[in-house]
């Protein structure tokens, strides 16, 4: 904080509904200003200015408004808006929600304070993101491929196992021939302890932990805490990764929770609601930290994201996931069919997309026929599926023998491509070559999308 | 420029300011907000306090601060070299900006829409002393290697020229003087035009030509007329942004301009990574050369994104008023219309349906008809069009919300994408029995001349042999599809050839990205001749497994992939094939 800039404290707290405070009597009050509270017991509080009119500021309090009064609670704006000192030493460390130290280690102290909002990557100074990472599923590698900078959300339900999933990419994502800088940024909000304690477990058990920046809100630390815990993490990527040339994987769960809480304010402020009670601007203020992934040229770095979402009752068009995939380059979607019928990874590959994955997959990259493999199998699963709901009407013996076909490959796919164990890291040629075997089930008529020449040179029965 | 007296900053909430001793102030009007000069349009006016939505984050900004006026709406520069050039929503260029404040947009930061600093060579093609009126030309520059500027005189002004120079100038030098009863104006290459209104023309005319795309479900199902309207309303990850890229990219316009609102930065760059470097097949130059592109992406303010529409718009009516074809592409227009509803939001307004502001189907409509084919201003007699495309993104795939609806009700092609298409990797994913397009009647002469009267026959019958797949397929889903007469199995493996063969179009791929109106033609009198031998092979007592083991199905098949420029003669043989195979049948 500059020392030249006058901090004021004010006792004219007038109002407090929910997460909000109103202020009384201010002066040059800034929009989006950090203040410190301290309630008539001693204790700090920090909020952040929503609403500055002539007098008046309407702060929103991240740790709750229990135990402020209208008395004796002291207000201090601080004269800037919310920055956070970041250094590379944060890396390895836990911090709470709001960015203070939460394992035994020092304060981090450093000269590098960045506005936690970030701001907008000009599109001209983007990169576009066409590195391929291997994640070792082949679900993602073969199907939906990830890059480099790209979002990329899992849309979950809940007691579907995309913590596992999460933790597998986040320990096997590799780009292939790079040894570059490499780290996790940990965001976690309104998650439980438990799952909280599956991250760190797995993190420690696979040396993870030296790479990892974790921020924590848990279930019951404070709602409101959660709207800064991702901004949090997002700014701490952005340090790592475009002045520490780091390439960052940022994990970001549980983003419905923080989609509550954004809507707990919005209520408080009485607010005009959008769709469901959730705000108008929502789309925005998911954007706002979502489009914080991706490269930027001229600098080694990069962010790519993963966020985490479980969807209301399994409601792909709920609000939160709807928005969400407007805004990422994909998704991939654990369905609770196939988590009920003992698959794992869950991932239902047809509503699945990764909208990256052209750029990055094919010659030089992975393998020239990854493409017309991918969109093959795409179509007979799909196909597959289809003929699987003809069959629960008429029966199996109605079947034509192409239908029948394109069954037997709907569940060889899950079988064999589809499942495969929390530990098993398939590269992407054994994925691929998976993939191969499976459509040799089909007639090769039926491989249309697939170049001749890729059939020639990739299909078993010419490599006989 | 007038002087107006200081307004203070009353309140400030996200993207709204309030500001008082705005006595005077214009709705609409530019502000300047703040120390820092952040820059703002009036959108209420209460007593002497003016509402302003901000283009630029607020954070930090402090009740007290200065508010300047600037007296001017919020307008856009129109002059050489927009075309190649990439700005935000409110026309800066963004390299302009990369240059000033690095590699992240920050605030305040002011910038011209047309570089002042470069040279344009200018040719005039008017002598001195001749009599000009709006609209006319006055003289032309080299844009790009692709693009001719004709430089107009703007709209409302007429007289005698006194004054016209050669040479090379920049889009402030004085060009050319214009004197009206006694008074002189200075002419310079560079026009400002309020982006909230339309640009005149003399008259609107029938969109009777089509704009054609290259792409097959378009230009021959659901055909898109210069100057016509289209939505392509659709779910995350059915393809809007590629079906977009990919009229953008083949469309045969001669301008592109395209706004990308609200959308993702990585697909912008992808636009921008690309453009410069795809081949143009009608100018043989690279695509860029005859582009303009916006960008507000997701994260960049609110307000400006509002803007960037309106922005996109203007410029593509300036292209048309020189007598070009220009085609926008805007997406998302969703995104455009959440802007306006977080903006009333904060102005409290009433909300109507979904919290959406009531005065959201006027804003849809009156972009929309900003589209059109008109005979511009001046006196010679010049044809140019607009055509909109916009993206919606309804949530959940709904059709049924308000952005949606309001759409359906202005455009006259409806480009339905269908998720449970995208699923199966069927691209474009246009659902065909629910998209409609009101302009296969305005285009059918130029369709009829242009190929022959067959060929709007032939989409006929292949639209009734889809139709027939649909109703058949629900009797499938009851009996399996053996119990069906070998005719209507016939019937579907038709369809399913229209769907897999013709209408699935791969967008990747070099040769099936764009497909030229008469390989389309061929292609399809290929199927439908397929489906009338093998209709006639069944009257003569062949059974459907045969027909369905030919080889010329595979061939069919492969048809997309097929090199446009040797199609014809490729398609002769492949003919030639399909006739042979089903005599083989008839005498086996």
């Amino acid at each position: 904080m500059k020392a030249d800039i006058k901090t004021r404290e004010y006792k004219t707290v007038k109002e407090v509904a929910g997460p909000l405070m109103v202020v009384e009597g201010v002066e040059g009050v800034a929009f989006g200003e950090v203040v410190k509270i301290r309630t008539g017991a001693g204790e700090e509080r920090t909020g952040q200015v929503l609403e500055s009119r002539e007098g008046i500021s309407i702060v929103q309090v991240f740790e709750g408004t229990s135990g402020i009064d209208t008395q004796d609670t002291t207000v201090r704006f601080i004269g800037d808006t919310m920055k956070l000192a970041v250094s590379k030493d944060m890396v390895g460390r836990f911090f709470d929600g709001l960015g203070r130290p939460i394992d035994d280690g020092p304060e981090i102290i450093s000269d590098i304070r960045l506005d936690i909002n970030g701001a907008p990557i000009n599109p001209t100074a983007r990169a576009f993101p066409d590195e391929f990472i291997q994640t070792g599923v082949s679900t993602i590698d073969g199907m939906n491929t990830l890059v480099r900078g790209q979002k990329l959300p899992i849309f979950s339900g809940a007691g579907m196992p995309h913590n596992e999933l999460a933790a597998q990419i986040a320990r096997q994502a590799k780009v292939l021939s790079s040894t570059e800088p490499f780290s996790v940024v940990f965001a976690a909000m309104g998650i439980t302890s438990e799952e909280a304690n599956f991250f760190m477990r797995d993190f420690e058990r696979t040396g993870a932990m030296e790479q990892i920046v974790a921020f924590i809100n848990l279930a019951d630390d404070p709602a409101i805490e959660r709207i800064i815990t991702p901004r949090m993490a997002l700014t701490t990527a952005e340090f790592l990764a475009f002045e520490c040339d780091m390439h960052v994987l940022v994990i970001l769960t549980d983003m419905t929770n923080y989609c509550e809480a954004l809507r707990e304010i919005a209520a408080a402020r009485e607010e005009v609601p959008g769709r469901r009670g959730y705000p108008g601007y929502m789309y925005t203020d998911l954007a706002m930290g979502y489009e914080r992934a991706g490269r930027i040229r001229g600098r080694k770095g990069s962010i790519t994201q993963m966020p985490i979402l479980s969807m209301p009752d399994d409601d792909i068009t709920h609000p939160i996931p709807d928005l969400t995939g407007y805004i990422t380059e994909g998704q991939f979607v654990l369905t609770r069919d196939l988590h009920r019928r003992g698959i794992y990874p869950p991932v239902d590959v047809l509503p699945s997309l990764s909208r990256l994955m052209n750029q990055g997959i094919g010659e030089g990259r992975t393998r020239e026929d990854h493409l017309g493999v991918s969109d093959q199998c795409y179509a007979a699963y799909a196909e597959g599926r289809d003929v699987r709901n003809l069959v629960a009407v008429v029966g199996e013996e109605a079947l034509t023998e192409r239908d029948r076909k394109f069954l037997e490959f709907a569940d060889s796919f899950e079988k064999e491509f589809v499942i495969q164990g929390r530990d098993t890291n398939r590269s992407i040629q054994e994925t691929l070559e998976t993939g191969w075997k499976l459509l040799t089930i089909l007639p090769e008529a039926e491989l249309k999308r697939i170049d001749e020449e890729h059939i020639k040179k990739y299909h078993p029965s010419y490599r006989k | 420029m007038p002087e107006f007296k200081e307004g203070l900053i009353k309140s400030i909430a996200g993207p709204l300011v309030i500001a008082k001793q705005m006595k005077g102030c214009e709705m609409y009007e530019v502000v300047r907000v703040g120390e820092e000069g952040l820059m703002g349009e009036t959108i209420r006016l209460d007593g002497d306090e003016a509402y302003i939505q901000v283009y630029e984050d607020t954070s930090g900004l402090k009740p007290g601060e200065k508010v300047i006026r600037t007296g001017e709406p919020l307008s856009v520069e129109l002059g050489p070299g927009i075309i190649k050039n990439f700005y935000d929503g409110i026309q800066r260029p963004l390299l302009r900006i990369k240059e000033q404040a690095g590699d992240y947009i920050t605030r305040g930061i002011n910038v011209p829409g047309l570089d002042p600093d470069t040279q344009w060579e200018f040719t005039p093609s008017v002598e001195k002393g001749t009599q000009v009126a709006e609209g006319d030309i006055i003289g032309t520059v080299p844009e790009s290697q692709v693009i001719t500027h004709k430089i107009m005189v703007p709209p409302g002004m007429r007289g005698t020229l006194i004054d016209i120079q050669q040479g090379s100038f920049t889009v402030n030098d004085t060009i050319a003087v214009l004197e009206h009863d006694g008074s002189e104006t200075p002419l310079t290459m560079k026009q400002k035009w309020p982006v909230r209104n339309d640009r005149p023309n003399k008259k609107k005319v029938d969109p009777s030509v089509p704009l054609l795309t290259g792409q097959r479900i378009y230009d021959t199902f659901f055909p898109i007329a210069k100057g016509g309207t289209a939505a392509i309303p659709g779910g995350f990850g059915t393809g809007k942004t590629v079906s977009q890229h990919q009229v953008a990219r083949w469309a045969d316009s001669q301008v592109v301009v395209y706004v990308g609102c609200g959308e993702r930065g990585n697909e912008m760059t992808e636009v921008l990574d690309t453009f410069p470097e795809i081949d143009d097949p009608k100018t043989g130059f690279k695509l860029m050369e005859r582009s303009t592109l916006i960008a507000n992406t997701s994260n960049m303010p609110v307000a400006a994104r509002e803007a960037s529409i309106y922005t996109g718009v203007t410029i593509a009516e300036y292209y048309r008023d020189m007598g070009y074809d220009v085609a926008i592409m805007a997406d998302s227009t969703s995104r455009w219309a959440e802007a306006l509803r977080e903006i009333s939001g904060r102005l409290e307004e009433m909300p109507g349906e979904e919290g959406y502001p009531a005065y959201l189907a006027t804003r849809v409509a009156s972009f929309y008809e900003r589209a059109g084919r008109v005979i511009t201003l001046g006196s010679e007699e010049r044809y140019g069009s607009v055509s909109i495309i916009g993206a919606v993104s309804p949530p959940g795939g709904d059709l049924s919300e308000p952005v949606s609806q309001n759409t359906l009700r202005v455009v006259s092609s409806f480009w339905a994408l269908d998720s449970t298409l995208a699923d199966r990797r069927h691209f474009p994913a246009i659902n065909w029995l629910r998209s409609y397009s009101l302009y296969l009647d305005f285009t059918k002469q130029w369709y009829d001349e242009t190929l022959s009267a067959d060929f709007r026959e032939l989409r006929n019958r292949a639209m009734v042999i889809l139709q027939e797949e649909s109703e058949l397929s629900e009797i499938v889903q009851l009996i399996g599809p053996d119990a069906l007469p070998e005719r209507e199995r016939l019937t579907l493996e038709v369809a399913r050839m229209i769907r897999e063969d013709y209408l699935q179009q791969h967008a990747f791929h070099k040769m099936d990205s764009y497909c030229p109106l008469e390989k389309q033609d061929l292609m399809l009198k290929t199927i439908i001749q397929f489906c009338d031998l093998a209709m006639q092979a069944l009257d003569a007592g062949v059974g459907i497994e045969a027909i369905n083991k030919l080889a010329i199905r595979d061939e069919i098949s492969r048809m997309k992939y097929l090199a446009n420029d040797t199609f014809t003669d490729e398609h002769k043989a492949l003919a030639g094939r399909l006739k042979e195979q089903f005599n083989a049948l008839g005498e086996a």
